[in-house]
């Protein structure tokens, strides 16, 4: 089992106000699969991806990924977690405008500690995937929305992480590019990558293998799409 | 430091060019800060392209202390651009899986810079933008104002001479935009050259000149 939520609550406190953003979310996700998370805007669709990633910590309940408790576990054991397991792809691209589409891509392979041979060689790999050689010594403003994104998405898959989390991955592109990202979402789950992915778009909601609804931070209904690949 | 010669760009659609900047020729002197105004789709973002060597000129000379960046090859002009500039956008472009230090860390990290000197210039960006006590949150647990105080001391952690500033405080309220103006002008008194585009007179103010430009050309 990749995810298994039990209970999860997440409470905001603001002065003499307490705000629910997820109340009572009993997930499962098994490795290899496809989710996606829809509901209006406001409805904890991304407090619970952020959770789900290890950058947000629940208020109560139980988590564990990959078979470990990571609901209360310290920062340092949840960044071992989230850097070699995780690949994180965002609506607003999140690339470092001081760094070459190279450098952004090679950076959680820094993190991680690879030499720069195998850097090198990874990152040159996956820029040769997603066409984006001709790009390598450029930087992101140098490059279209449809670019940046397919850069976010060679970032993510660079480790090779087992888990992808796309928060609206499509959200600032044209169809043209967001149908590119999420045919580039398809293949990397064919190779075997789990991918959760919130979105506003039914369409793109439907590449995915099952589909979560939320509203006012509690799941109210599942949709099976397709019969898992076994 | 910097000296632009009758730069103009434009943009060739068939056998219609559409210009964006005309005839510019500007000199800009170590130390200074420069307000770029005019309306939109005036050229000024283009201009601070330009100035950053994140695009070139169609025509015309652009020197930066000196040498011919008009002649330079796209290498060499990434060279120049990430040793010598930074760059600040009205959009934060923090990485939403890394935390405040290692947001403001990322760019040393291609610098063949010590892990020690690393962490004390860490340390120093973070005191110099009041983030100590955010230092182990995620973006999207600072406010804006927080968001942009990190990227605006991401953009100046490894030191450059220029800063260039596209409305920088676009999207943040009066008394955000306030504090980085004030970083800005601290700076810039420490001897950073310092080149913004804003619309805000408010922000022009910081500056000790301003240029208006208008369908491409330097009014004034």
């Amino acid at each position: 089992m990749l995810i298994q939520t039990k209970d999860l609550k997440k409470i905001y406190t603001t002065e003499e106000v307490e705000t629910t953003a997820l109340n009572n979310i009993d997930l499962k996700i098994d490795q290899g699969e496809y989710v996606a998370i829809m509901g209006p805007s406001g409805c904890g669709k991304s407090t619970l991806l952020n959770i789900l990633g290890l950058i947000d910590n629940p208020s109560s309940g139980e988590y564990r990924f990959l078979g470990k408790d990571v609901a209360d576990s310290s920062e340092r054991k949840r960044a071992g977690l989230r850097k070699s397991n995780i690949g994180f792809i965002f609506q607003s691209f999140n690339l470092i405008d001081e760094l070459t589409v190279f450098e952004n891509v090679e950076l959680p392979l820094l993190y991680l500690g690879f030499s720069a041979a195998e850097r090198k060689k990874r990152v040159n790999e996956v820029l040769e995937n997603m066409a984006l050689m001709p790009r390598k010594n450029h930087f992101p403003q140098q490059l279209s929305g449809g670019q940046q994104q397919r850069v976010a998405v060679a970032r993510a898959v660079v480790a090779r992480p087992k888990l992808i989390l796309a928060d609206e991955p499509t959200g600032n592109l044209d169809s043209t590019h967001g149908e590119e990202v999420m045919n580039l979402l398809g293949e990397l789950h064919a190779g075997g990558t789990s991918i959760v992915m919130v979105t506003h778009s039914q369409a793109y909601a439907e590449y995915s293998q099952r589909i979560i609804y939320l509203f006012d931070g509690q799941i109210v209904s599942e949709n099976i799409q397709k019969k898992f690949k076994l | 430091m910097i000296r632009l010669r009758e730069v103009t760009k434009y943009y060739s659609t068939g056998y219609v060019k559409t210009f964006v900047l005309r005839n510019i020729r500007l000199d800009i002197a170590e130390g200074e800060f420069l307000t770029i105004m005019g309306p939109s789709g005036a050229g000024k973002s283009t201009l601070l392209h330009i100035l950053g060597m994140l695009d070139t000129p169609s025509e015309g000379e652009y020197y930066f202390y000196d040498q011919p960046v008009h002649t330079f090859k796209e290498k060499m002009l990434t060279e120049l651009h990430k040793h010598q500039i930074g760059f600040v956008f009205q959009s934060y472009h923090l990485i939403d899986d890394l935390t405040v230090y290692e947001n403001l860390e990322t760019p040393l990290l291609y610098k063949k810079i010590k892990g020690s000197e690393r962490k004390s210039l860490v340390a120093e960006a973070l005191d110099r933008f009041h983030m100590v006590a955010k230092k182990d949150l995620f973006p999207h647990q600072l406010s804006g104002g927080q968001q942009q105080r990190t990227a605006v001391a991401r953009a100046l952690i490894t030191k450059p001479r220029l800063i260039l500033a596209d409305e920088p405080t676009g999207n943040l309220n009066s008394k955000e935009g306030k504090e980085i103006m004030e970083m800005f002008a601290e700076l810039n008194a420490g001897g950073t050259t310092i080149v913004q585009v804003t619309h805000s007179e408010q922000n022009a103010a910081y500056g000790r000149r301003t240029i208006r430009l208008l369908d491409g050309w330097i009014q004034s």
